[in-house]
């Protein structure tokens, strides 16, 4: 290779490379707009974590399904992981046999409401037979039965500006969903565990199914929903608890 | 002598002992592999440490019958979280250079003309031959630093066309959201529990691959095989027979 080459070769690089950081400046842009930046997208493991999230997004724009499976299939043990909240007022609601738990729902809604657990469960029921690995690596299958996201986002009417549905639980979990995925046709609020009430250990009396992320995405002891146009001001602005303890608010994988 | 880059070039090239062996592409995608080949291991190995047990099928956990436990702590939190981090961007980063090499190597035909063996490579007294070299760690002679021996390229071959697709498919199946829109990942792969403990496996061949690699290029010569993946040209004054 002689010199002359190379140097035409580093020139065009230089000039591929400026025209690379002029471009992902506009196409951040236009990425953000339709909703391909994850909350997380700052550090250095942002482009990674971008890259992924908006590749996955593109993929699944058509609202692909998770597998779902036959009864035969459910797992024997559904493992739990971590501990229901042993604090007021989460003991006292569940003393009281979540009577006095509502489900309260705000931000960018219509129709601000709070559903008593008997309401909820007289909404049109959904129920399916999912795979659910854990981030650890363990993973089982089990049936659920609630009522779709979607169905209650319908019902307090969430505004058109709205972009993240946020998840407020009774432990320090709290998480959040594009819209996106808050209105998958896999995404419920459950009720029931292996046709049983939801057990604490598993979340009750409400906890959240997102079918085609990892678990940490499924808020356990849910009681409100918070609609918003963007996660800048919610807690750290990342979208999640999860990016303070390392892992991403994006949990396709 | 088997097929070298430089018996296409001018016999003046040739018989220089700077003439280039690697191509540049070759060595920027080797060295951008080996930083996300090593990224990709250490966040790895952080990953596993959550749950060091092994299963088959679909499912698995505390309280089902595992096929391996590793003498490992299990550690949530620190590596297991950055790791996973890590680990996808550094995926990014293998994936990208894989595909510009695996492509540039099919059009400039670098796979059919130095990785597929050549004439005579494959029989019986050859391979044995090689073997054998191996086996009792026999220096190369000078001139293998221009072509590679049967093993070499039996065993580029198989992680370039085996074991690293093999690590994207069932990594891709552990993925549910990928595995929502391309369930056969998962599905060939026998169910999400046996995709963790393939692609767990392969790593391990992998990194078995780097280590006798790594070894081979030491046994060769550290110094100017190393040189030789970054300037390109062999050097050490040899000249090329």
């Amino acid at each position: 290779m002689s010199a002359h080459v190379s140097r035409r070769k580093l020139i065009t690089t230089g000039l591929t490379a400026g025209a690379g950081v002029t471009g992902l400046g506009v196409a951040a842009k236009i990425a953000d707009h339709y909703g391909l930046i994850p909350p997380d997208w700052g550090g250095i493991w942002g482009p990674g974590e971008t890259l992924t999230y908006a590749t996955q997004r593109l993929l699944m724009a058509s609202g692909s399904l998770a597998r779902e499976f036959n009864r035969s299939e459910v797992s024997k043990v559904v493992p739990v992981s971590g501990p229901q909240p042993k604090t007021d007022p989460y003991q006292r609601l569940r003393a009281g046999g979540f009577a006095d738990w509502r489900l309260t729902t705000d931000g960018l809604v219509a129709r601000p409401s709070a559903f008593s657990l008997a309401e909820i469960k007289r909404m049109p029921a959904k129920t399916q037979i999912t795979h659910q690995a854990c981030e650890e690596g363990w993973s089982f299958i089990a049936e659920w039965t609630g009522v779709p996201l979607s169905y209650v986002m319908n019902l307090v009417g969430v505004s058109p500006k709205a972009k993240f549905v946020v998840f407020w639980p009774f432990d320090e979990s709290w998480d959040s969903l594009d819209l996106p995925d808050a209105y998958h046709a896999q995404t419920f609020l459950a009720y029931n565990l292996n046709g049983q009430d939801l057990p604490a250990d598993h979340g009750a009396p409400l906890r959240v199914r997102v079918a085609r992320q990892l678990g940490y995405k499924s808020v356990k002891y849910l009681h409100r929903l918070t609609f918003v146009d963007s996660l800048k001001n919610v807690v750290d602005g990342r979208g999640s608890a999860a990016p303070a303890a390392g892992y991403s608010w994006y949990a396709g994988i | 002598m088997a097929t070298t880059y430089l018996e296409a070039g001018s016999i003046q090239e040739a018989s220089r002992p700077d003439a280039a062996r690697f191509s540049l592409l070759v060595r920027i995608t080797h060295w951008l592999n080996t930083i996300s080949f090593v990224a990709l291991v250490v966040s790895g190995f952080g990953i596993l440490l959550a749950h060091p047990r092994f299963y088959w099928g679909e499912t698995g956990g505390l309280g089902t019958p595992s096929i391996l436990d590793l003498p490992l702590p299990f550690m949530l939190g620190g590596p297991s979280g950055w790791g996973r981090y890590m680990h996808f961007q550094a995926a990014w980063l293998c994936v990208l250079t894989g595909l510009l090499y695996a492509i540039s190597g099919l059009v400039s035909q670098h796979f059919r003309t130095n990785l597929l063996p050549a004439k005579g490579q494959l029989s019986v007294s050859s391979l044995k031959s090689d073997l054998w070299n191996h086996l009792r760690f026999k220096k190369p002679a000078a001139e293998e630093a221009y072509s590679y021996n049967i093993l070499q390229r039996l065993s580029y071959l198989a992680v370039v066309f085996i074991l690293f697709p093999l690590m994207i498919w069932t990594g891709m199946a552990m993925s549910p959201a990928v595995t929502s829109v391309f369930p056969f990942f998962v599905r060939s792969s026998g169910g999400y529990e046996t995709a963790r403990t393939i692609h767990f496996f392969a790593a391990n061949l992998l990194v078995l691959f780097v280590l006798i690699h790594v070894a081979m290029v030491c046994l060769a010569g550290f110094v100017q095989r190393t040189g030789a993946m970054i300037t390109g040209r062999v050097s050490g004054g040899r000249v090329r027979p």
